[in-house]
């Protein structure tokens, strides 16, 4: 085709192609890109000495630096792992054989110990009771001083070690509330009684007769464990209904589920994957919070 | 007698594909079953049709009907895979999108490969299959070899298209990013691949030019390594012909190594050195000046082309992969970094002497972003991929920030401007119908992806840095969670920024459209008349 461009006097030469109408100029490639490309080359050529590299038969060259002698830049990770477990040990050994209620007397450990804790937490706990530690449906808000099996040093810690309702550790924190509907311990309208009652304990906008009714049911069938008057019972991680603090929600067709079908929470004892000095740690900041007994 | 032949195949696929969907042994290849036996009872019809009538090649002209049918589907897949981008963007700021009533369906899972593959092998695929056509017709003065093997590829793609999406929606994916197609989908792309290859080699062979001109030098070497890869990485036994499921032949690290070899060479090969043969074509065209450097474009052709091969295991920086293996990817993709800007400069320097054109011509403006945005990525790649900078970037934003600063930028820039360049002429128009639309659209475009990159490298940065903060004691300071809260306002840049890239695509369709619907056709003699060189 015809060629559109026009040559202008002092240009360089084309090399004679064309295609459809596309020419090419006869120019030298830049020398600074191919400078730049042979120091690229030498370069590359220097690296895959000084550190492995070129496959082998049954290995690789391990490089000139002996820096990843093994030719694994995991030992560099562990050993910066190692680095700071060395300079932690003392404090470790310090905050084990701690009295748990007097950490918080010591600045230094206490300090060390909600810095470990909120680690711990952060990497552990989080998935669930959510990184701020406010919780979620089903997992307790850690903010607050409403504690289902306990809020001192002891009862966080017990929690965290053993866990609450598994089939892992024999002393886990233990207690199952009935099916009430489900296992026809209920009728229908007692459940919707024993609702309409708990809604009027808890302060919420209720059935006047019906909660009067369910006030018997609620005597009969759960204060053994809510308690006499609603306010739940720590030694068994009954909850308190008598306030606004809802694990799994407080209105009218929630609690209803929840009578029906009862609820089975569950937390894994800590004991098999953490340390025990983690498992002071994220209790002394678990404790620290704002809930803290 | 050769229609018959079509009928009783057409006949057959369709009867086994019904059998095999009645049988099937999950939803996906139920679907994809029933999406083939479709198309082989539509097309039945279409040949049975037209049977006996007698048939006319125009043995004198280009097949352009086929690059004609490619720029709208270029067009149309580049608007649904920008749209579905869009809205996993907006899943990832505010995930209560992910709907619940059509969870599974609709949840950013399936949708992301929905996306890449939509962005990638649809609008990326057909728009270096369509200009693959159309440049190697004209820069070899001859037309497309093998009848309507090219209708076939065109066809088959879209076919592959349909096939893949339909079946991950469904949950159909062999979960290796960019090879999610399931294994009777990857054979079929074995098929058509291998008839574009005819196509495309029939076609070079017949020319009646002396020299094969540099775009088709990487148009073929995409085309032959895209192959390589595609069934390397796709090796699997299916676990029952009736299922979309199949066991990948490699394992562990060996699986994870292939997978990368092929990933970094789709970045490699389909999107660089096919849009690089894109770039050759349309940039001299567009700027009607010569390419800058013949030497430059043959050393940097084969230097990237060696070295791009070798640069996969950058992407498995500090994973169970070996440490020789990981800094030989990283010494490849720092020498790779040269043969890179090789097309760039020729790209630019060839637009030295038309810098005027810019004020004037958007397109060329276009074409200028899109080599930029090239040469951007194409250094940004390098340098994370070297061991410390990687420690960083790997499994952060960055890397969504890098992928699409050369994704929009120049693969989405680059096909644009061969759009334009190319609706006037296959329809045989005076001009576009709107050079002030074209202007909107690049800037709609490059703000849109200025935001896109930018807020993705600030949440990348931040991300990596937070991940990696630790105090005084060496515990982590920030949980995973706290990371996902501090991107959220950069989540919602991004989106807006794949918005306004998604309008400038709407803007382009409009215009294309109207340059077919409401220009004067050119009263000059057929451009589609063959001309022989000289």
């Amino acid at each position: 085709m015809c060629a559109k461009q026009v040559k202008k006097p002092g240009e360089v030469p084309t090399t004679g192609h064309e295609w459809d109408g596309i020419r090419e100029y006869d120019n030298p490639m830049p020398r600074w890109w191919l400078w730049t490309f042979y120091l690229t080359i030498i370069w590359a050529i220097g690296y895959t000495i000084a550190y492995p590299a070129w496959p082998l038969i049954s290995s690789a060259t391990q490089g000139m630096t002996g820096e990843t002698a093994a030719g694994d830049t995991r030992l560099a990770v562990a050993e910066e792992i190692k680095r700071f477990d060395d300079a932690n040990a003392p404090i470790k050994a310090k905050l084990v054989a701690a009295d748990l209620n007097a950490i918080s007397t010591d600045p230094e450990l206490d300090g060390y110990a909600k810095a470990a804790g909120a680690a711990v937490f952060k990497t552990w706990c989080a998935q669930c009771h959510g990184a701020g530690a406010a919780g979620n449906k089903g997992y307790p808000n850690l903010l607050d001083d409403d504690w289902l099996w306990g809020g001192t040093m002891e009862d966080i810690h017990t929690t965290v070690t053993h866990g609450i309702r598994n089939t892992t550790d024999a002393d886990a924190r233990y207690s199952e509330m009935p099916k009430f509907g489900a296992d026809g311990l209920l009728e229908k309208p007692q459940i919707e009684e024993v609702v309409e009652y708990v809604l009027q304990i808890s302060g919420q906008e209720h059935d006047a007769t019906k909660a009067a009714a369910g006030a018997t049911v609620f005597a009969d069938n759960c204060a053994a464990c809510h308690a006499e008057n609603g306010t739940g019972d720590r030694a068994q991680g009954a909850p308190n209904l008598t306030d606004a603090v809802w694990l799994y929600g407080g209105d009218r067709a929630t609690i209803t589920e929840t009578v029906t079908n009862a609820r089975f929470g569950v937390m894994p004892n800590w004991n098999a994957r953490l340390t025990e000095d983690q498992i002071r740690a994220v209790s002394v900041y678990v404790h620290s919070l704002g809930g803290g007994e | 007698m050769w229609d018959y032949v079509k009928l009783v195949v057409l006949g057959v696929v369709a009867v086994f594909a019904a059998i095999a969907a009645n049988y099937a042994h999950d939803l996906p290849y139920q679907v994809n079953a029933i999406v083939v036996m479709l198309a082989a009872a539509i097309t039945f019809i279409w040949v049975a049709r037209r049977m006996g009538e007698p048939v006319t090649v125009a043995v004198n002209e280009y097949n352009d009907g086929v690059v004609r049918a490619g720029v709208i589907a270029t067009a149309f897949w580049g608007v649904v895979g920008f749209l579905v981008g869009v809205v996993i963007a907006f899943q990832l700021a505010f995930p209560a999108l992910n709907i619940p009533g059509v969870e599974g369906i609709l949840n950013f899972g399936r949708l992301r490969p929905l996306h890449t593959s939509a962005v990638i092998f649809a609008f990326g695929g057909n728009a270096l299959i369509c200009t693959a056509f159309y440049v190697v017709q004209r820069t070899s003065a001859a037309r497309l070899w093998g009848g309507n093997l090219a209708w076939f590829v065109f066809w088959g793609w879209q076919l592959m298209i349909v096939l893949a999406a339909t079946s991950y929606v469904l949950g159909g994916s062999q979960g290796k990013e960019y090879a999610e197609t399931v294994w009777y989908i990857d054979w079929w792309i074995v098929v058509v691949w291998v008839s574009f290859l005819l196509v495309f080699l029939g076609t070079v062979i017949m020319r009646k030019e002396p020299h094969i001109y540099v775009a088709n030098w990487f148009y073929l070497s995409f085309i032959v390594t895209v192959a390589l890869l595609h069934v390397v990485n796709n090796l699997a036994i299916p676990v029952s012909f009736l299922s979309s499921k199949s066991v990948s032949l490699f394992s562990g690290v060996q699986d994870a190594m292939t997978q990368w070899w092929y990933g970094h060479n789709a970045v490699g090969f389909f999107l660089t050195a096919g849009f690089l043969g894109m770039m050759y074509y349309f940039v001299p065209k567009q700027a009607e000046r010569p390419v800058f450097s013949y030497k430059l474009s043959i050393i940097h052709f084969w230097a990237l082309i060696f070295l791009y091969i070798w640069a996969g295991p950058h992407h498995l920086h500090y994973t169970a992969l070996p440490d020789w293996a990981s800094t030989l990817g990283m010494v490849f993709s720092i020498m790779l970094w040269m043969p890179s800007w090789g097309g760039m400069i020729n790209g630019l320097m060839t637009l030295s002497g038309a810098w005027d054109k810019l004020r004037t011509d958007p397109i060329i403006r276009m074409m200028v972003v899109s080599i930029g945005f090239y040469g951007m990525s194409t250094f940004e790649g390098p340098m994370m991929s070297i061991k410390a900078v990687n420690s960083l970037s790997h499994y952060t934003d960055w890397t969504i920030g890098h992928v699409h600063s050369g994704a929009l930028g120049w693969n989405g820039m680059i096909t644009f401007g061969a759009l334009y360049f190319l609706v006037p002429r296959l329809w045989n128009r005076e001009r576009l119908y709107s050079l002030s639309l074209v202007s909107w659209h690049f800037w709609l475009a490059t703000i849109g992806i200025v935001l896109y990159a930018s807020s993705m490298w600030v949440t990348g940065i931040m991300e990596g840095l937070m991940w990696r903060e630790v105090d005084a004691n060496g515990f982590l300071v920030n949980a995973f969670a706290d990371t996902v809260a501090a991107k959220f306002p950069m989540y919602v840049v991004r989106a807006l920024g794949g918005v306004m890239f998604l309008s400038g695509a709407i803007i382009m369709c409009y215009n294309l459209w109207m340059t077919v619907r409401a220009q004067p056709a050119k009263a000059a003699v057929n451009a589609n008349n063959f001309v022989p060189a000289e």
